[in-house]
């Protein structure tokens, strides 16, 4: 278990490595005077060089990389070109209020998603499961900002039961904080519901199918207790990793759903640094979904190692 | 990633179960489902013609192809009577004459609006209603189609190309080659393609060119993998190694060998990406960065109108929105109805 813990972990490491590089590189494909392209085409030369100078954009990419490198460790992401202010800074606030919608709509998808899938499982070919597979497989289908619309059209506009703004009064409780983040949850939950639901739709049908199912069946074990000892427990563990790719896309989604719904979180400061060609502020966040991804799998695979002895005991990957 | 999800269970359940549904985020190195399980119509019909490698005689190479095309045709029998295939096509057909007929289908110009019938509601006059700059509705969201039905499919291609070249490599000469690639594919698979493409156009400037370099070059590691595993399981087998012993070159074993016995994972692949495609790209336009303006795009209509839908225009987001997802559920029910014949 140890051996296979270190390995997975340095392994996490190698792809943070080229995480950083990818990023770095994609960054940098076009040379560029980032002096220049922020004080504007009219400015003194001497005052772009100088900038260029204290921003270290003068130096040759390989020394602005190793920066980069060491910005990682000391979690130092430079200044926003927009507003003069630390990366770390603005990146950690809104990361905390987009946090809190993922963790929302986690809570509701992960619940829904086991529940579903393996209702659907068990009533395998019949209405409810054809139901809920349908409506899964449009729901992961359609781009987020797409299904956003129509909640607040039908939610929203129509019934008005919910408000189409994250923006809670200053100082709000969890309850009213909750009570605002609630669509953008919802389009959340729409869209990652069905990969969740289908995966453990197919890991029980799996289950229900195998060998020690039927066997535990033909010794007399109530139906209960073999879904609950057998199946539920074998079914749910591709499940995990499941969960945990789609927490690290569910960052991605926030782009376009904290955009719409005027949630000050991550997505929306990574749009407008988009906008305004604000690199270090893109970078950063683009590096820090790339991050919660590789944690979130590496947690998941090892927890999924930890609960299957196959893994734990054999300790080859 | 080390779970393998859900390959057993599959072959109890041949009506396509739409759990290996293509329709996925879910990035899994091992991806079981399409690999072993593309000796389907295709290769059942072949194997009894085609253990022959290189250099086969003539007779048995034109067998050879009398029995690729039966199978084809039984493929086709086979899609035609899946009616999610079918609805899947005709709402698919349904957009790509809107995008050739575009202007010419279109009652009204898409382009310029009436100043007196800003945010006119859908009635006689404007079917679906018009934009704030008093624009038809329908016209815009049928001329729409056009942009992205051409750059989603281009760069699915351009990924689903990249992608089994590196896949092939990977999986044919495994190894440190293998072992090196491998690390960088799953480093871009930590990162969402729309992400990584928000950054990149913001580098290289937003047009529909780089657009679909963008997306494509994104889509390459995702397919890589695809591929890799198909690779994995074809390498062992008898007719990889006759053409190895016969000398035969690695880029002939690869592209002539190989290549064509994997077509069907390749093939579901590529319709999974168109659809993935016209997601991504509606996004990239939606965040400012894909399609730009003046197009009519169905992603850049909503960016530009949804804030006003709680002021009661609902009719310039919904019926884009509703456009963009009949076209990607039609695609994923295609993909999704290949897959599951090309797997049987």
């Amino acid at each position: 278990m140890l051996v296979y813990v270190i390995r997975r972990v340095a392994l996490a490491l190698v792809t943070l490595l080229l995480l950083s590089l990818i990023i770095f590189a994609i960054a940098n494909v076009l040379p560029q005077n980032v002096g220049r392209a922020i004080l504007g085409p009219f400015a003194a030369p001497e005052a772009v060089a100088e900038l260029n100078r204290q921003l270290g954009t003068d130096q040759p990419l390989v020394n602005q990389y190793l920066r980069l490198l060491k910005g990682i460790v000391t979690f130092d992401f430079g200044t926003s070109y927009q507003t003069g202010q630390p990366v770390r800074d603005v990146v950690t606030t809104t990361l905390v209020n987009s946090s809190k919608l993922a963790v929302l709509a986690l809570l509701l998808t992960i619940p829904l998603g086991l529940v579903g899938g393996v209702f659907a499982a068990l009533r395998k070919g019949r209405l409810a499961d054809r139901v809920i597979v349908t409506l899964g497989l449009a729901g992961s289908a359609i781009p987020e900002f797409v299904t956003s619309t129509f909640l607040i059209f039908l939610l929203g506009l129509k019934l008005n039961v919910l408000p189409v703004l994250a923006t809670w009064p200053e100082g709000s409780g969890v309850g009213t904080q909750i009570y605002y983040l609630l669509l953008p949850a919802l389009s959340l939950v729409l869209v990652y519901f069905g990969y969740i639901a289908r995966m453990a739709r197919a890991g029980t049908i799996s289950a229900l199918e195998s060998d020690y199912t039927r066997t535990a069946t033909m010794k007399g074990m109530s139906r209960a207790a073999v879904l609950r000892r057998h199946v539920l427990r074998n079914a749910l563990l591709p499940t995990i990793s499941v969960i945990a790719t789609q927490t690290g896309y569910l960052f991605g989604g926030l782009l376009a759903v904290e955009l719409i719904f005027n949630v000050n979180g991550l997505g929306r400061l990574m749009v407008t640094a988009a906008k305004a060609k604000d690199l270090p502020v893109l970078s950063a966040g683009v590096l820090v979904i790339g991050v919660i991804y590789m944690v979130a799998t590496l947690l998941a695979d090892l927890l999924i190692s930890w609960l299957n002895p196959r893994i734990r005991l054999g300790a080859t990957s | 990633m080390t779970s393998t999800p859900n390959s057993p269970g599959r072959g109890g359940d041949p009506v396509g179960d739409p759990v290996e549904n293509p329709v996925t985020h879910t990035h899994d190195l091992t991806e079981p489902t399409v690999a072993e399980t593309v000796h389907g119509v295709i290769d059942s019909a072949l194997d009894e013609q085609v253990p022959v490698p290189a250099g086969p005689p003539v007779s048995a190479a034109a067998a050879a192809l009398t029995a690729r095309k039966a199978a084809r045709r039984e493929t086709f029998r086979l899609l035609l009577r899946r009616p999610e295939f079918v609805i899947g096509t005709l709402i698919v057909a349904f957009w790509v004459a809107c995008a050739i007929g575009g202007r010419a289908l279109a009652p009204k110009d898409p382009f310029t609006g009436d100043p007196f019938q800003t945010h006119a509601s859908p009635g006689s006059e404007y079917w679906l209603g018009t934009d704030r700059l008093g624009r038809d509705v329908l016209s815009r969201v049928i001329s729409g189609a056009r942009d992205v039905l051409l750059v989603a499919p281009i760069s699915a291609v351009i990924g689903v190309a990249v992608g089994t070249i590196l896949g092939l490599v990977m999986g044919y000469f495994r190894g440190p080659t293998d072992d090196i690639l491998s690390r960088i594919v799953e480093a871009f698979l930590s990162l969402p393609v729309a992400v990584v493409g928000l950054l990149a156009l913001v580098v290289l400037g937003p047009s529909n060119w780089t657009v679909i370099g963008v997306v494509g070059l994104l889509f390459a590691p995702i397919v890589a993998r695809t591929v890799r595993a198909a690779v994995l399981s074809e390498r062992e087998l008898d007719y990889v190694q006759a053409a190895r012993l016969q000398g035969e070159s690695a880029p002939y074993i690869m592209f002539r060998e190989i290549l064509p016995n994997v077509t069907g994972p390749i093939i579901v692949e590529l319709t999974v990406r168109i659809g993935y495609a016209i997601f991504t790209i509606a996004t990239l336009s939606f965040l400012g960065v894909g399609i730009q303006p003046p197009s009519p795009d169905w992603g850049l209509m909503i960016s530009e109108e949804y804030s006003q839908i709680i002021n009661g225009y609902w009719w310039p987001v919904v019926y884009p929105s509703l456009a963009i997802a009949s076209l990607v559920i039609a695609v994923n029910l295609i993909a999704d109805s290949l897959q599951g014949v090309l797997s049987r």
